[in-house]
């Protein structure tokens, strides 16, 4: 039976690429392993090795055609003695569902949408463009290496590879070899010696391919960047920006599949930034570059890919410190930062068919954090829920929950609730995966439950 | 390929007609080849399972049906399947995240393997582990370790234990190019010489960590020498040839487990893939893996000396489909097992606490 080739995935989130090149033509004799077909996509090469020994009986995809689906038919292989006229079996039953953290879309109904305009910050009459995260990130670096000649960025495969995730593409162009500076696999190495250039009064950016392997160099943002300041007694400081994605991304199991946002909280002598939206990433990648103090920047991957307006000004700043309502809302605040507001975002979608009308506070910054955003806002719904991509225990929403029940206890009129990852290290099985993270529906009922509903 | 290293030699042709030849007299024990008839054929064997069960691998991760990361061994075959094969019982394993070569060498079930990388029950973490991190304490498998150089303290720890015991056990540890720039690695072999603890540091030099190549990563790119300071005994190895792995195990072994303490074996070898399955080839010419594959590729090469030696295709053909079967198997088998139990979520996490009588 004549064997189909499935246009392959490159990675989970992936739907289509381009079929760049075919070492094959129909009529030759292939052998398993051998090199068929080559794909691209934006992020990524790779190579189609023929699964089974046989002829290449028909090219179903010329060379060149761009957006072809995941698991389309791209050739068809007959073995030895096989008819190739024989109709191949239909395509195999791809993967039962690939999850990403994308709501649900075929049952709930589309996010709330945001307007970045609507920032206060923003100048009234600014135009926008339509950006990623990742090149709003980048444009954020390379307009600050234009600006200051003491910023450099460093980190594994930040250069020649363009970036790991590719947030760094292009800057070895335009930067050289001299201020964009590939790394052995030496975090601790690279981290120290980051902090150092920094107390010379360097500016450097260093990122961690994710925050995951910051743990190898945690030494030194705790007990080198943070502290000094102190220690000398104002005499000397790490103006430097460790950043990279942070928190979960999608079935890379337990190890690599961490949010670190509390952990770093927790450390006085540190700034931690957790931005959402491209605009912000990029005002605030832009302010963190020039603050005197050692920043601990968090992206994420999920986010990396997803498009916002950015404001068109020559000098976007977002000031640290200060929490964004992304959208208003009477009912119940939600207090959220980076991927968590995507649930916040569709539950406020669902909550409204249901005429619950939801505050959605982005906290950006979450030290220091913007408390004074959070009880004005409960001071008007007298509800509040957390929403984090960690586990509950020492959070980010246990400091929140703490600091509001000080200032606004007689504002609130149920618990503040939690919406965390569950309490158990990241499974990789794609079920509980989805299980262990936060959801839209998780955040659904906490508001329901405050609003005893 | 990295400048100051080329150390792949072919092997040499005349070498292994002659050996060949005097292979025909059907004596197992053959001077000028270190391998019997019967362990090339077990060692193509093994080397042709780990290579179908990553192209299986990949193509399933192709599919959808392989999430994350996926790292292939494919063309490093030789390193683990030479190495097991001066091993004893007991010996310990312990690697990084490109470990589906490695469990399949220590005897762990196929089946097990790939039901593990569709993340279903019926995987060696029962799903909840996937590629990067699988165990086996049966074959003294001890993962599986995501974090880059983690394993080398880890695998010291295995070596601390085997002396602590007085077992005549070795610790193996497997590690990148990339890994050993690691500052842990250099604190391990301190302790590692200082303690005299038998530990073997196998260094699987394939040219790259990602898209870095040794020589812009490393200031001595000969990593052989990198425990010189430690007083660490250390060979470069074609990693490419099983006999030649299996020769520098051996003699690894022997000087561990006379109480001499750690050998560290760097292994040139290559892969042939991408570093995970989203790569952007762009740090290496094509030409450069198509030359590795043609001149150099582990399986080959044996399969050149069994033909010599005058083993029919039919023989070699009839062992590439038991392998085919068997690497079918594991593909439905990861298919067809289910997903996790969702109240698997919560178990695994802690042990019962001590004094809770729970
Ligand atoms: C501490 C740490 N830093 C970075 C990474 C990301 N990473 C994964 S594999 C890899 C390259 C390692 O290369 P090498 O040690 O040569 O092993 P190979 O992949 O070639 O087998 C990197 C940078 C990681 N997993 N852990
Ligand atoms: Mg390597």
């Amino acid at each position: 039976m004549p064997t189909n080739i499935l246009m392959p995935a490159l990675s989970p989130t992936m739907e289509e690429g381009t079929l760049t090149k075919w070492y094959v033509k129909e009529g030759d004799d292939v052998r398993s392993g051998d090199v068929i077909a080559e794909i691209e996509t934006d992020k990524a090469t790779m190579e189609v090795e023929a699964v089974d020994e046989g002829k290449i009986v028909k090219l179903m995809v010329a060379e060149g055609t761009e957006n072809v689906k995941v698991n389309e038919i791209i050739a068809v292989i007959a073995g030895e003695g096989e008819d190739a006229n024989a109709p191949a079996p239909k395509a195999v039953t791809p993967a039962p569902e690939v999850k990403t953290s994308e709501p649900d879309a075929t049952r709930a109904p589309a996010p709330v949408a945001f307007s970045v305009a609507a920032d206060p910050e923003i100048p009234a009459g600014t135009t926008f463009k339509s950006q990623t995260v990742r090149e709003a990130l980048r444009d954020a670096m390379a307009e600050e290496m234009r600006r200051d000649e003491a910023v450099f960025v460093m980190g594994e495969e930040v250069g020649e590879y363009q970036g790991a995730y590719k947030v760094t593409q292009g800057l070895l162009d335009e930067f050289g070899p001299r201020r964009i500076v590939d790394t052995p696999i030496t975090e601790h190495g690279f981290a120290g010696l980051g902090v150092g250039a920094a107390f010379a009064g360097l500016r450097p950016i260093i990122e961690f391919m994710t925050f995951n392997f910051a743990m190898q160099a945690i030494d030194h943002l705790i007990n080198s960047a943070a502290k000094t300041r102190y220690m000398s007694g104002g005499q000397m400081a790490s103006p430097i920006v460790f950043r990279g994605p942070n928190g979960p991304a999608s079935r890379v199991g337990a190890q690599h599949s961490q949010d670190y946002a509390s952990w770093y909280a927790h450390i006085p002598g540190l700034i931690v930034i957790a931005p959402y939206s491209a605009a912000d990433a990029k005002g605030l990648l832009k302010a963190a570059i020039r603050d005197p103090n050692p920043v601990i920047f968090l992206e994420n991957e999920m986010l990396y890919g997803k498009t916002f307006d950015v404001p068109e000004l020559d000098d976007h700043l977002v000031p640290i410190g200060k929490a964004h309502v992304l959208k208003e809302g009477r009912d119940v605040t939600l207090v959220s930062h980076s991927h968590g507001l995507t649930y916040c975002l569709d539950a406020a979608a669902q909550l409204a068919e249901e005429g619950i009308d939801a505050e959605i506070i982005d906290l950006r910054t979450l030290r220091p954090l913007d408390i004074d955003t959070i009880v004005a806002s409960v001071k008007k719904t007298n509800r509040l829920v957390t929403v984090e991509e960690t586990w509950p225990v020492c959070g980010i929403g246990a400091e929140i929950a703490a600091a509001v029940q000080a200032k606004a206890f007689d504002y609130l009129d149920a618990p503040i609730l939690r919406v965390t990852q569950k309490d158990v290290p990241m499974p990789y099985a794609a079920n509980l995966e989805k299980l262990a993270l936060p959801s839209a529906a998780d955040v659904v009922e906490a508001v329901k439950a405050v609003c005893y509903r | 390929m990295a400048p100051k290293s080329s150390p792949q030699k072919p092997a040499s042709k005349s070498a292994d007609t002659k050996a060949a030849a005097k292979r025909k007299s059907a004596k197992p024990d053959i001077s000028g080849s270190p391998f019997t008839l019967e362990e090339d054929k077990e060692a193509y064997r093994e080397m042709l399972l780990i290579r179908r069960f990553e192209e299986k691998a990949g193509q399933m991760y192709g599919m959808g049906l392989i999430g994350g990361f996926c790292h292939l061994y494919i063309g490093q075959e030789a390193v683990i399947v030479g190495l097991m094969g001066a091993a004893i019982k007991g010996d310990q394993i312990i690697t990084g995240y490109r470990d589906h070569g490695h469990m399949i060498a220590c005897g762990m079930d196929p089946k097990g393997v790939m039901a593990e990388l569709t993340g279903r029950a019926g995987g060696y973490s029962k799903g909840k582990g996937g590629s990067m991190h699988m165990f086996s304490a049966e074959k003294n498998f001890y993962g599986g370790h995501g974090i880059v150089g983690a394993q080398v303290p880890l695998g010291t720890g295995l070596g601390f234990a085997n002396k602590y015991r007085g077992n005549n056990n070795v610790a193996m540890t497997f590690f990148g190019d990339g890994a050993a720039n690691q500052g842990q690695v250099y604190e391990s072999f301190n302790m590692a010489e200082l303690w005299s603890l038998p530990v073997i540091f196998v260094i699987e030099n394939n040219q790259y960590a990602m898209g870095t190549s040794v020589a812009r990563a490393s200031a001595q790119t000969n990593l052989s020498k990198r425990g010189v300071s430690f007083n660490i005994p250390g060979e470069q190895v074609d990693g490419m040839d099983v006999c030649a792995v299996r020769a520098a195990g051996a003699k690894a072994m022997t000087w561990c487990r006379a109480g001499k303490g750690p050998y560290i074996l760097e292994m040139m070898t290559y892969r042939y893939r991408g570093h995970s399955m989203s790569d952007p080839a762009k740090y290496r010419a094509k030409e450069e893996v198509a030359k590795m594959r043609q001149e150099h590729d582990p399986i080959e090469q044996v399969r050149v000396r069994l033909l010599d030696a005058g083993v029919s295709e039919d023989v070699l053909k009839d062992i590439d489909k038991d392998i085919r079967a068997i690497v079918a198997d594991a593909a439905a088998f990861a298919q067809s097992s289910p997903e996790p139990d969702p109240s698997e979520l919560w178990t695994d996490i802690v042990a019962p606490l001590t004094g809770t009588g729970a």
